[in-house]
């Protein structure tokens, strides 16, 4: 790709670039610590979480402040119309990222005094591996402009969301032995769901940058796994 | 009767009508032009629909402004210019060397980069076409296509009271609209505009950007610009010239978000040299 006669131009792309990929690793260090706290039932890192998730909402304003300014000013069209574009729709999709790692760290706060099911939390921790490699995934992609990467990230994501069933009915169970687990499975059960959305707003990642590279949209309709909302346990 | 070559006319009407494709006002087929030894421009064939607006762009010397003043024979006017290739409008020749020059150039009106209205007074300005063209035949009609044009140039308001004074105190942005009903009055169907804003402040830019839209609903309008932005906000369609080629045609909207040629992408988001 030649460089843009105004230097100025290329230089202001390059640093919404860097400040997605600053806003990428935050969110891909939130989602991992919010992890953490949660396992090692650890308060002190769940309140690191929430407060490093301000960090992210500091740079989402100022991409946004960023993108609002470039288009004022430059005009952008074709390809750096939807580089500017994609960019502004990364970092909401980023932002929410963070927003659900704060959510799952707070989570962790609530049950630090609990004892944690192993079995679930194994369940947990894979699910959020698997966001963790999906959301990296898709952060190489953009940078690397490559559609067939976010289109791989794209297509995986029903991978988590098998997880997640599987997780939600174990849960079930659980609750259903001892009403005493009620309290805990509920949290570890909105934070799988936390995690879950955090694959979503990958998926929309990998679809902006479908869009970007490409220039139009993925034509097919997403696999969506997520069979919890119509499923039921009944009790015997 | 039908001779062979108008059903096979048929047969392309009615292919197009098929697939949807409006039949196209002016078409141009391997259109070259040549200044002496030197080609200006390069196989250009284009279909321009009717009733709509087609954006030329490009960097300076690409062209889009020669191939403009084909449409309307204008190079002809250049003894050493030498035009090849065919061009139709309504599916007629325009370079049958039947067709008169002066009725085609009566159908397809011009405007130019810099307003040139005649040294006369705004009523004159717009009469002079009609009149010589044999448009009206009193007083009473030809008032009314002076004041009918003015209205559609959205002039009309700014001038009825003061139509004797000359048409070149006026300022620029209304001496170019004085210019769009010089143009119109001759009832053309095709309008060509060379940079019609290049020297226009951006409020009469914006006047002349609303005229278009007004005017496209019952005119083809072929617009040469610089101004991308001015493509892209008044066309439907966008032709990029480059180097004496037409590189890339298409839905504006597509041209500027998702161009298919890496030079024209180069080009609008002002990547070139």
């Amino acid at each position: 790709m030649n460089e843009h006669t105004v230097k100025s131009y290329e230089e202001e792309l390059a640093l919404l670039d860097k400040k997605i990929a600053q806003m990428g690793g935050l969110a891909e260090q939130l989602l991992g610590q919010a992890l953490g706290a949660l396992e090692r039932r650890d308060p002190r890192l769940a309140e690191d979480v929430v407060l490093a998730d301000k960090q992210i909402d500091t740079l989402e304003r100022e991409i946004e402040e960023q993108v609002i300014s470039m288009i004022a000013r430059r005009q952008p069209m074709a390809d750096d119309l939807r580089h500017i574009m994609g960019a502004l729709r990364i970092t909401t999709d980023l932002e929410r990222i963070g927003d659900l790692a704060k959510n799952i760290a707070k989570r962790a706060l609530a049950i630090a005094d609990e004892s944690h099911p192993k079995p679930l939390m194994s369940g947990i921790r894979h699910m959020v591996e698997l966001a963790l490699h999906q959301l990296k995934e898709v952060l190489d992609a953009y940078a690397e402009r490559d559609a067939d990467k976010a289109l791989s990230v794209w297509r995986n994501d029903a991978q988590i969301d098998a997880m997640y069933n599987s997780l939600f009915r174990e849960l079930l169970t659980y609750m259903m032995e001892d009403p005493r687990n009620i309290g805990i499975s509920t949290h570890l059960l909105f934070g799988a769901k936390n995690i879950e959305r955090v694959g979503d707003h990958t998926t929309n990642i990998a679809e902006t940058v479908h869009f970007l590279v490409r220039g139009f949209n993925i034509a097919d309709d997403r696999p969506k796994d997520d069979q919890t909302s119509s499923t039921l346990i009944s009790g015997t | 009767m039908h001779t062979m070559v108008d059903k096979h006319a048929d047969a392309v009407v009615h292919a197009k009508v098929a697939v949807g494709l409006p039949t196209p006002k002016v078409s141009a087929k391997d259109v070259n032009v040549y200044y002496g030894e030197k080609r200006a421009l390069q196989d250009v064939s284009v279909d321009i629909p009717d009733r709509g607006v087609m954006a030329f762009i490009g960097p300076s010397g690409c062209g889009k402004s020669t191939f403009l003043r084909c449409i309307n024979r204008m190079n002809d006017t250049i003894p050493i210019c030498r035009v090849t290739g065919k061009i139709t409008i309504d599916d007629r020749d325009i370079y049958d060397p039947k067709l008169d020059v002066v009725q085609l150039r009566a159908r397809v009106g011009m405007v130019f980069q810099k307003p040139n209205p005649f040294p006369k007074s705004i009523y004159e300005n717009v009469a002079y076409g009609p009149r010589i063209h044999g448009l009206s035949h009193s007083k009473a009609d030809l008032d009314e296509i002076v004041q009918s044009s003015l209205e559609k140039a959205g002039l009309w308001n700014e001038v009825k009271d003061r139509l004797n004074d000359s048409g070149t105190g006026m300022s620029g942005g209304q001496q170019q609209r004085l210019c769009i009903a010089r143009a119109i009055a001759v009832n053309p169907e095709v309008i060509l505009m060379d940079e019609p804003c290049s020297a226009l402040d951006p409020i009469a830019t914006a006047r002349i950007e609303e005229l278009i839209e007004q005017l496209r609903k019952n005119f083809c309008i072929i617009i040469v610009t610089h101004s991308m932005q001015q493509a892209a906000r008044v066309s439907q369609r966008t032709a990029f010239f480059h180097l004496g080629s037409l590189v890339e045609e298409g839905v504006t909207t597509e041209i500027f978000t998702n161009p298919k040629d890496k030079r024209t992408q180069d080009y609008i988001t002002g990547r070139f040299g």
